[in-house]
């Protein structure tokens, strides 16, 4: 127990996607102009990720890695498949990122017109592909572990774009230099944000 | 000109698609695309040029597939297809970094695989490749991945040289006698929050000399 919520709380603080792997920038930069839709994106994204990451770590114990094959016959011990990884990953992705889609058409309407192009683009959202490389690498034990690693880094993820939102939100009021408007800002910013993520690094519960 | 009969090759139109995302059509200052896993490699120089070489093949050659199979792929089903075809670059890739230059594979760890999500390819892709012939794609495809790769190398020319005092691993600061007078490495500057930072610079810069980069409100 204490050892999930130690990798719940790291993904969200520590290891955080956006100012620590800068990962999902695109849709972080895009999508931060209102606090409203930052939040539904942010939502999707956890949704997405508590789906493909335990997905996709199960493919890997059983279907990818060298060996895993085993639960098949003996024959099949030898075969070593995890040069397919990105390519059933990405499948994954983009399979659970149409499903949110028509759920959120569905129940949403609102939330789907205001997305607009982005909730099909969570298919290629760094964000959730990295997740899962991650997971594949830090080598988590079991699939409890790779969810709540999942969902950590969603969360993350949704404070970070929810954070610059309303900052940027408050930002229209002010007088920014113009070649530093929108874009540059919004790097700087970010880049200021990380440096006080960075506080929290070292934390261990 | 001695390449004549290639003349219409490299006619205007076709090098303005070379040169155009140096400077006013940037991938990631100006377009925002690829910033995902653009600022993570930038610590140093030798990861950096690795990935910029490998997002510059992998954008020109899956710009080309798709530009010859334009007319066959469904509408409908046309992100499938383009993800397929960047993931096989991307696996291609990968393969081949870790069989020649395993030690820079390591530091790129995930990277690699995450230039299947990089903005820059799809982006092109959808923008370019889907609308254009095979030959003004791969074009397309190497100077966006050049400008790409120019960006990440600013970066991490500065991220290196002012972070660890050397470039591409050579003391550079020690060997100016930059310590003896009581200069000091940046540390601030490896940590990731910089990239972010230095970024934003170079678009401060970028823009006050083109001011028609501007955003209006």
């Amino acid at each position: 127990m204490e050892n999930l919520l130690n990798i719940f709380v790291k993904s969200i603080f520590v290891d955080n996607m956006v100012f620590a792997f800068f990962l999902g920038m695109c849709s972080y930069l895009a999508v931060s102009k209102t606090v409203k839709t930052a939040v539904g994106l942010g939502v999707a994204v956890v949704f997405v990720l508590l789906i493909t990451v335990p997905v996709d770590f199960l493919i890997e114990k059983y279907v990818l890695k060298k060996g895993a094959l085993v639960w098949l016959g003996d024959g099949f011990s030898g075969v070593d498949l995890s040069f397919l990884t990105f390519m059933v990953f990405i499948a994954v992705i983009a399979a659970m990122t149409q499903l949110v889609e028509m759920v959120v058409e569905k129940y949403s309407p609102a939330l789907y017109n205001s997305l607009g192009i982005f909730l099909p683009l969570i298919a290629v959202n760094c964000a959730i592909l990295g997740a899962s490389l991650f997971m594949q690498e830090r080598e988590y034990e079991n699939v409890l572990e790779a969810t709540v690693f999942g969902v950590g880094s969603g969360v993350g993820w949704m404070l970070a774009i929810v954070s610059i939102a309303a900052i940027r939100e408050k930002l229209r009021y002010s007088n920014v230099p113009d070649p530093l408007k929108g874009l540059g800002i919004t790097f700087i910013l970010t880049g200021l944000m990380a440096i006080a993520f960075m506080g929290f690094m070292g934390i261990k519960l | 000109m001695s390449n004549q009969e290639k003349e219409p090759w490299f006619s205007a139109k076709n090098l303005k698609l070379l040169t155009g995302p140096f400077g006013t059509n940037n991938p990631i200052t100006v377009q925002v695309l690829g910033i995902c896993s653009a600022l993570a490699v930038t610590v140093k120089l030798k990861p950096a040029i690795v990935m910029a070489l490998s997002v510059t093949i992998v954008t020109a050659v899956s710009n080309v597939v798709i530009a010859a199979l334009r007319q066959y792929i469904p509408d409908r089903i046309r992100i499938i297809v383009q993800l397929v075809v960047i993931a096989t670059m991307v696996i291609l890739v990968d393969q081949l970094l870790k069989a020649y230059a395993f030690d820079v594979s390591k530091q790129l760890s995930v990277f690699v695989g995450l230039i299947i999500t990089n903005c820059i390819i799809m982006g092109r892709l959808e923008a370019f490749a889907m609308a254009n012939k095979p030959w003004p794609s791969f074009i397309d495809g190497l100077g966006n991945g050049a400008g790409y790769g120019l960006i990440l190398i600013i970066v991490s020319f500065f991220r290196e040289l002012l972070g660890s005092g050397t470039i591409f691993g050579y003391p550079v600061m020690e060997k100016v006698g930059a310590y003896s007078t009581g200069y000091e490495n940046n540390g601030m500057m490896i940590l990731p929050p910089m990239a972010l930072i230095v970024v934003g610079l170079i678009i401060w810069a970028q823009r006050s000399r083109d001011k028609s980069l501007i955003e209006k409100k």
